[in-house]
């Protein structure tokens, strides 16, 4: 009897931290059999009822990731256990997920349910993950804030007497992962959406080299510069996902043939002798001081670790915010063309096909998404298309260059991740090119084609969570693993232990 | 030169085509979906075709070297670096919102097409590029008063869109350019050129001036889908634009329609109207990069054009230019003339008898049975006995003709059928000679009229013994001897 209550008692708390456990540490858990796939599931589901007011998924599949989680208790039972058997996982809502709605954060697909599967989320079903559902994010994935989205804002878990924003536009993954709603989360980023929420939402966001993932089944925002990555509690975590997700696809011709290495083997390795740069034009008008004195202070931690900091210019990074929204804006302009009304989505009646067009966009998107597609379709006009995209392209040859030249003599990049940490609901910049300089740190890596991690390092006197960024070489990611991964030891941050607001 | 010339004085007209040739491939350029016409409509359609979020393009290979084979075979150069571009318009057949095209960089600059100019001489007609890029699907409207269907089966189908520098003249040469040009694309199978299915159409720009004077103002006309159309669409344009100009207004440029059933053109968009097609690179396609060995092995795939066959045929079998042009114009028409002259070759008589029967009485037979070549109940080799039996006067003409209907129905051979109905040609003087005598002996009365300068009965003596030899005496025997006789 007594034997039983220690049982019980152990058993109990193992349930009662289940939530905050990293991905490494639940999937040696369920290996050991200290939980079942079955009971970590119903844990989430039941955290994602309660703390329903972050408003952090579209989309819950309680039925689906229960059947999941009994089929990956059944294999783990067998001794079948896949790489990540019965870990269950958040998915943001641009991932087509065969038969589960799939809405993008926009009326437009508000009743979508994709007939087949993204690659990254087949391959995470194939790993034997459970889909808890699918997160919310700024519309169209166009945002810094996740204040665009159809489904209303996310609140990040960290908030206490204000509402703070998650950051976007994977807001609804960021605020999942840090308030213990799931193991881990997909995001997408294009100018700095799995990266920026990371870092105000006190969590570890790796954005891959472009090519590396595939992007087919991923709803477009800007196809040359989106990359899926993935949102976790640690930087061993991103690895692990990363690992699974990476790789070549026959479906998308811009993914790349690249040996995958096992990048979890990269976490703890000695950054002794590793040279990183601190690009001196990050250094903007208008960033937190204490912004400034974190990112003064992960460089002192690498130092210490053993890696030399180097003092380094990007002379072109100020042009790079310019050039992205006129490149991103020019494809989106393309990219949502589709949603016309004609096959899938939303459709308003017209009295004739162009006033059905009208229609329908007008009431399917929201401001922000229309905002870019008027940009995109004036850069790309007659008589301005020379003027605006061609030269953002040349522009985006000359970052890529500034970042090739600066890598001939330094392994990484460290700078921080966004220029604030989060701000408050009501605190937002009202207009829109202020709000754009959030991701002014971030968007130069996806205009390179670079991979770049945020690591969470601390809280700023607000108590909220800054984030800081490594930047490596074209296909590097291991460096990112290995680097940031330091960089997570000597900062020890705390991540959030329970949601208050 | 060729001139216009009306009480006002000489005009030139200037011609250039944009053709859509629609690539022969199983599947679509961009997706596995199949190409086959006619198809339930939106049996064929991928995810991709329909747009569906998530969706990316890849492009088929096989497309790809079909359009560089068609480059090569109209002497173009193939670049080893092109580059995708989409063509952004809304309309409820184009799934996307845009075309993927190559706008900027496409897989074929150059290039010429060789024609017989009005003025008789050959004239190279200059090609500007050759680029590839997928079709639309179809818009049906008629099918309710209230409503559209739309049917993606074409959607994403591979096109080579083949674009001439404005070197055509007149609605003639236009005519002999897109001839060639299907008979080219045939030749290389890269194309099957059924202008009715759609396979093959051509956007048409027009222009015409004074000599001498800078080129007019031009009109585009869209998707005309047979040659014939072609001749009338030029030539009602060209007059229209004539008239427009004597009367002292401008030509405005515009997008027209063809209407095949009156014959005209109407305005269809001016160019205030035209679309701003906002052309970019598209992202989802890296540059397509073409290897010198992939090139170089397409590069012998290619076989004789029809040019060059004409020429072969011209110099090794004696034919005509006539002759040969029209033989030479379908790849399988030649291929079964030269399958029938096959161990004959240097036989010149009977290169003449078989390319005559091919084009005259083969040709009537095909037609009335509705048959191509391909399809002939008659094998070439069962023709060259035929002609043989011609060539040797074992037959005359006329009962070939006979022999050849029996061919088509029965399939026996030429020297069989003779021999079942004894029609083997009379060629001995003798009995030629007998069967006239006969005939003068039984027309005394008409002899003597003849006698008496009403020389025209000289044919009702050959009618008469031409019956009585039931067709089977050789003519031009038959001839010289009644001359004679009646003469002696």
């Amino acid at each position: 009897m007594k034997l039983f209550r220690i049982f019980q008692s152990v058993f109990a708390e193992a349930l009662e931290i289940m939530h905050s456990l990293s991905l490494h540490e639940i999937k040696k858990g369920l290996r050991n059999k200290k939980f079942s796939s079955v009971e970590l599931t119903r844990c989430f589901l039941d955290r994602i009822k309660k703390y329903n007011h972050l408003n952090a998924f579209i989309t819950i599949c309680p039925e689906l990731a229960m059947q999941s989680a009994i089929r990956s208790d059944a294999k783990i039972a067998d001794g079948e256990v896949r790489e990540l058997e019965g870990v269950p996982l958040a998915i943001k809502d641009l991932f087509l997920t065969k038969g589960i709605r799939t809405t993008a954060g926009s009326k437009m697909l508000e009743n979508f349910i994709p007939p087949y599967e993204s690659t990254v989320t087949k391959r995470l079903l194939e790993a034997g993950t459970v889909f808890l559902g699918k997160t919310n994010m700024d519309e169209f994935a166009m945002g810094s804030a996740n204040i665009t989205s159809y489904y209303g804002s996310v609140i990040n878990p960290w908030s206490k007497d204000k509402k703070l924003v998650p950051g976007g536009s994977s807001g609804g993954s960021a605020a999942a992962v840090a308030g213990h709603l799931c193991v881990a989360a997909t995001g997408s980023d294009t100018g700095g959406s799995v990266r920026q929420p990371a870092a105000f939402s006190g969590i570890v966001g790796l954005k891959p080299t472009y090519g590396r993932c595939s992007r087919y089944g991923m709803v477009a925002f800007a196809s040359s510069l989106d990359q899926p990555g993935p949102m976790t509690k640690t930087v061993r975590d991103a690895a692990i996902l990363l690992k699974i997700i990476a790789g070549y696809d026959e479906n998308d011709s811009t993914s790349i043939q690249e040996a995958i290495l096992d990048f979890e083997t990269f976490v703890g390795k000695s950054i002794k002798g590793l040279k990183i740069g601190i690009p001196r034009e990050y250094r903007i008008d208008g960033m937190s001081e204490e912004v400034v004195r974190f990112w003064e202070k992960g460089a002192k931690l690498l130092e210490e670790a053993g890696a030399e900091i180097i003092d380094i210019s990007l002379p072109y990074t100020k042009y790079a915010l310019p050039a992205y929204y006129i490149i991103a804006s020019a494809e989106v302009s393309s990219n949502l063309s589709r949603y016309d009304g004609v096959r899938y989505g939303f459709r308003a009646n017209g009295a004739s096909l162009n006033e059905m067009y009208e229609n329908t966009r007008a009431l399917g998107f929201g401001d922000e998404v229309k905002r870019r597609i008027l940009v995109g379709t004036y850069v790309l006009s007659a008589g301005y298309y020379e003027a605006y995209y061609v030269k953002a392209l040349k522009v985006q040859k000359l970052i890529r260059n500034d970042f090739i030249r600066a890598f001939e003599n330094i392994d990484l990049l460290l700078t921080p991740t966004a220029p604030t940490s989060a701000f408050a609901f009501g605190e937002e910049p009202i207009d829109p090119t202020t709000m754009y300089l959030n991701d002014i740190f971030t968007v130069t890596v996806n205009i390179a084609g670079l991979p770049g991690i945020s690591v969470p390092i601390g809280l700023d006197s607000q108590g909220r969570p800054i984030g800081l960024q490594l930047i490596a070489p074209h296909f590097r990611e291991d460096l990112l693993i290995q680097a940031g991964s330091a960089l997570e030891e000597a900062a020890n941050f705390l991540a959030l232990k329970e949601i208050t607001q | 030169m060729n001139y216009i010339e009306t009480s006002t004085g000489k005009w030139e007209v200037v011609i250039g085509l944009e053709v859509h040739a629609q690539i022969i491939s199983t599947t679509k350029l961009f997706s596995a979906a199949s190409t086959k016409f006619g198809d339930t409509p939106n049996e064929n359609v991928t995810f991709l075709d329909a747009a569906l979020p998530g969706t990316l393009p890849t492009i088929n290979s096989f497309c790809v070297d079909q359009a560089i084979k068609t480059g090569l075979g109209l002497n173009g150069t193939v670049n080893s670096a092109s580059f995708f571009d989409r063509k952004n318009y809304f309309y409820a057949d184009l799934p996307l919102g845009y075309q993927i095209t190559q706008f900027y960089h496409p897989l074929i600059s150059g290039g010429y097409v060789e024609i017989n100019a009005d003025s008789g001489e050959t004239k190279k007609v200059h090609l500007d590029h050759i680029h590839i890029e997928q079709d639309a699907g179809k818009s049906i409207h008629d099918m309710s008063p209230v409503k559209s269907f739309i049917d993606l089966n074409r959607s994403g189908i591979g096109l080579m869109e083949i674009v001439t520098k404005p070197d055509l003249r007149s609605s003639t040469e236009a005519a002999a350019f897109l001839r060639k040009l299907r008979s080219i694309l045939r030749y290389l199978k890269t194309c099957d050129g059924n202008m009715d299915e759609g396979s093959l159409r051509a956007d048409v720009n027009i222009s015409v001036h004074r000599p001498g004077t800078k080129y007019g103002t031009r009109t585009e006309i869209k998707n005309v889908n047979s040659i014939k159309f072609l001749t009338i669409a030029v030539n009602f344009e060209v007059e229209r634009q004539i008239a427009i100009l004597e009367s002292g207004d401008d030509v405005k440029q515009e997008t027209r329609l063809f209407d095949s059933s009156t014959g005209k053109t109407k305005a269809m968009r001016s160019k205030e109207n035209s679309h701003d097609y906002r052309y970019f690179p598209e992202p989802d396609l890296p540059p397509l990069q073409l290897d010198p060995a992939r090139v170089a092995a397409i590069q012998k795939t290619i076989p004789e054009l029809p040019d060059a066959k004409m020429q072969r045929l011209q110099r090794d079998y004696g034919l005509s230019h006539y002759d040969a042009s029209l033989l030479a114009s379908e790849k399988e028409l030649a291929d079964y003339y030269e399958r029938a002259l096959h161990g004959f070759e240097s036989d010149k008589g009977l290169a003449k008898i078989l390319a005559n029967w091919i084009i005259g009485e083969l040709f009537a037979l095909l037609n009335r049975h509705d048959k191509t070549i391909e399809q002939s109940e008659i094998s070439p080799e069962r023709l060259r006995e035929l002609a043989s039996l011609i060539e040797t006067n074992v037959i005359s003409g006329k009962i070939a003709k006979d022999i050849l209907e029996i061919m088509w129905e029965t399939q026996k051979s030429p020297l069989q059928i003779v021999e079942e109905n004894d029609w083997r040609q009379i060629t001995s003087d003798d009995e030629i000679r007998k069967h006239i005598r006969e005939v003068l002996a039984d027309y005394v009365d008409k002899v003597v009229e003849y006698k008496g300068g009403k020389y025209k009965l000289f044919g009702f003596f050959i009618g008469q013994a031409m019956k009585k030899t039931q067709g089977k005496a050789n003519p031009q025997t038959l001839n010289d001897i009644l001359k004679e006789l009646l003469d002696a």
